[in-house]
């Protein structure tokens, strides 16, 4: 089997409980780049149990064919299962390219099954593009075009990597959720639909699920938010987080926080911004008593406008805000609260 | 119970990061610790123990140096330590990583593998995954609780918004989260004895069903193409000002923005 046999951009369309993740959305997106520059098409593959009517969202984001892989094993998410599945449609579709969403259920099934069709696989990109390879003519060695060139934050976001796969097929990578575009919504449009059934046989690797808690989920998500306003361990203590709640309230924001105030146990985890969190880009991001440990800013320093308040000067979170405020929060956010508010008022 | 802990020496990323002319990473030039995950996959090890008595095994592949986290996980608790380290299998990926590991538990007994969730320096959360896939046992990642229930494990595996209570027979993998607990410190009796402790040491030809093809450098199907530090943009303005003052410059920056 050469490699040029292998066609076409395929990506995971994530659901859960019978739910498109927008991750699935982003990567039609950004599958739909990388195909026009390669003349191809953007499928993705759509696995579930009962999950067929899902396919025409997919279309209306943009993807040209859905194959879909509906069976009652792959109700829920376990990683055999849904391993067996995408292993199955590599197989037998052979694709070019697949993408997988760098989600807790990405960054298990990726793996597992780029090891069981061996080939290559690069975590948490955030920057996909066609090239060469090498990027710059080696003396005595092919540079092939035409190759998925995958960029990726490494070493705690100290550096950046650029991967490629170029002797193996599908070249796979997980995309961090919040990076891509998705295109608009075309309500109405059509993709092929294929169904595909490679047979569920049940084994060891059948993990049993004895329960599915899920948390109490009365928040937006900070991925969608506009304007965040996002707090660290400066903030002091849980109570004192009514300051960012307050402000967030009067301009229209959601309220975020960093790593070290979900291990004090003040936010919930998916409020959490950050390399083990959330990757967000916001229009207006404000980080409030946030030092801005490097794993921090991997996941904000996109945000169009970064406002930092910080009682010390030398918090790197002054590094990348654009405007910087060295001083009290507790005397700044209440202040700040009720100027906006009659700001608004005032409008 | 038989349990064998993957652990990796990583650079601190709190420190400069340092590069091979060939884009790799030089760890040789960078100081090194135990990976907090895998910290907390050992100290899951180490409670299964104290529980319900276990054989703890460590095993770590890397440079000779990487020795230094096996004597610190010995003084931790770990019962036995086998590095594994040649030359051939530098510059790996996960592919090339998971087949090295794989090949050398595959010369070990073991109901249980626990690894890390990820690794601090490359952060790809691939190795305990692939490592499954190819010794043909469950995997249940990111876990943050586990308990061992006759011939099987029961474990919570967290998700976004949720968390599955699932059960697997043993042999299974586990990949920890960092938050499953906080792990122990060395204790000076084990620091001690740890310093004399013999350390099982293996190379390539100790690795077993695994073909040349699939190890090192040139085993890897991902290749870097560039790499270079992270540049970011540029420190914008900063400004100490009494509360007043501070808010009417907020302000004031919403308005210019448009924001408001």
């Amino acid at each position: 089997m050469s490699l040029a046999e292998y066609k076409g951009v395929y990506v995971f369309a994530q659901q859960v409980d019978n739910t498109i993740d927008n991750i699935a959305f982003e990567l039609i997106g950004k599958g739909k780049d990388l195909a026009k520059d390669l003349n191809t098409e953007v499928t993705a593959v759509l696995v579930g149990s009962d999950v067929k009517g899902l396919a025409d969202e997919l279309a209306a984001y943009g993807a040209d064919k859905v194959i879909v892989v509906d069976d009652p094993e792959c109700k829920e998410y376990r990683t055999e299962p849904y391993a067996h599945a995408l292993a199955s449609v590599i197989n037998e579709f052979k694709p070019e390219i697949f993408l997988v969403g760098a989600t807790a259920i990405g960054r298990d099934l990726g793996p597992r099954v780029s090891a069981r069709v061996h080939t290559g696989l690069t975590a948490d990109c955030t920057v996909l593009e066609i090239g060469n390879f090498p990027i710059n003519p080696v003396p005595g060695k092919e540079q092939k075009p035409n190759q998925l060139l995958m960029t990726r934050p490494a070493f705690g976001g100290n550096t950046i990597a650029t991967i490629a796969c170029p002797d193996f097929r599908p070249q796979m990578a997980t995309v961090r959720p919040g990076v891509m575009q998705k295109l608009p919504k075309v309500e109405g449009a059509k993709a092929e639909v294929i169904e595909f059934n490679p047979g569920f046989t049940p084994d060891n690797k059948y993990v049993e699920i004895l329960e599915i808690v899920k948390a109490v989920k009365d928040t937006a998500d900070i991925m969608d938010a506009k304007i965040l306003v996002s707090g660290g361990r400066g903030v002091g203590s849980a109570e004192n987080f009514k300051l960012l709640e307050d402000l967030a309230e009067v301009i229209g924001g959601t309220v975020s926080c960093s790593r070290a105030v979900v291990d004090a146990g003040w936010k919930s985890k998916d409020l959490q911004v950050g390399q083990t969190g959330k990757t967000v880009r916001p229009n207006v991001y404000f980080a409030i008593g946030i030092s801005g440990a490097i794993q921090h800013l991997a996941g904000m320093e996109e945000s169009d406008l970064i406002i930092a308040i910080n009682k010390d000067e030398t918090a790197p979170i002054f590094d990348v805000a654009d405007f910087g405020i060295v001083g009290d929060l507790n005397k700044i956010l209440p202040a700040l609260t009720e100027k906006l508010k009659a700001e608004m008022a005032a409008k | 119970m038989k349990i064998v802990v993957c652990i990796k020496q990583v650079p601190d990323t709190k420190g400069g990061v340092k590069f091979n002319p060939d884009g790799t990473l030089d760890r040789a030039a960078m100081m090194t610790i135990m990976n907090p995950d895998d910290k907390a996959g050992l100290e899951a090890a180490l409670r299964l123990k104290d529980q319900y008595g276990a054989e703890v095994t460590v095993i770590t592949m890397g440079l000779p140096k990487a020795e230094d986290v096996l004597r610190e996980a010995m003084a931790m608790g770990a019962d036995k330590a086998i590095l594994v380290t040649d030359r051939v299998l530098g510059g790996a990926d996960t592919w090339a990583t998971s087949q090295t590991l794989a090949g050398a538990i595959r010369n070990l007994e073991y109901d249980l593998i626990i690894t890390g969730r990820q690794a601090i320096d490359g952060d790809t959360a691939q190795v305990g995954p692939q490592i499954s896939e190819h010794l043909n046992i469950p995997v249940i990642s990111y876990a943050q609780d586990i308990k061992v229930d006759g011939n099987s494990v029961i474990v919570e595996r967290q998700y976004d918004d949720r968390y599955h209570v699932v059960k697997a027979q043993m042999p299974c993998l586990i990949t920890a989260l960092g938050e499953l607990n906080v792990p122990r410190y060395m204790t000076p009796g084990g620091i001690f004895d740890a310093c004399e402790a013999e350390i099982t040491v293996w190379g390539r030809a100790d690795l077993v069903d695994v073909e040349d093809s699939n190890l090192g450098l040139k085993g890897s199907p991902t290749q870097i193409a560039k790499a270079s530090d992270k540049v970011r943009k540029g420190a914008g303005e900063v400004v100490n000002l009494d509360p007043t003052e501070a808010v009417d410059y907020i302000v004031g920056k919403l308005k210019d923005k448009h924001i408001i």
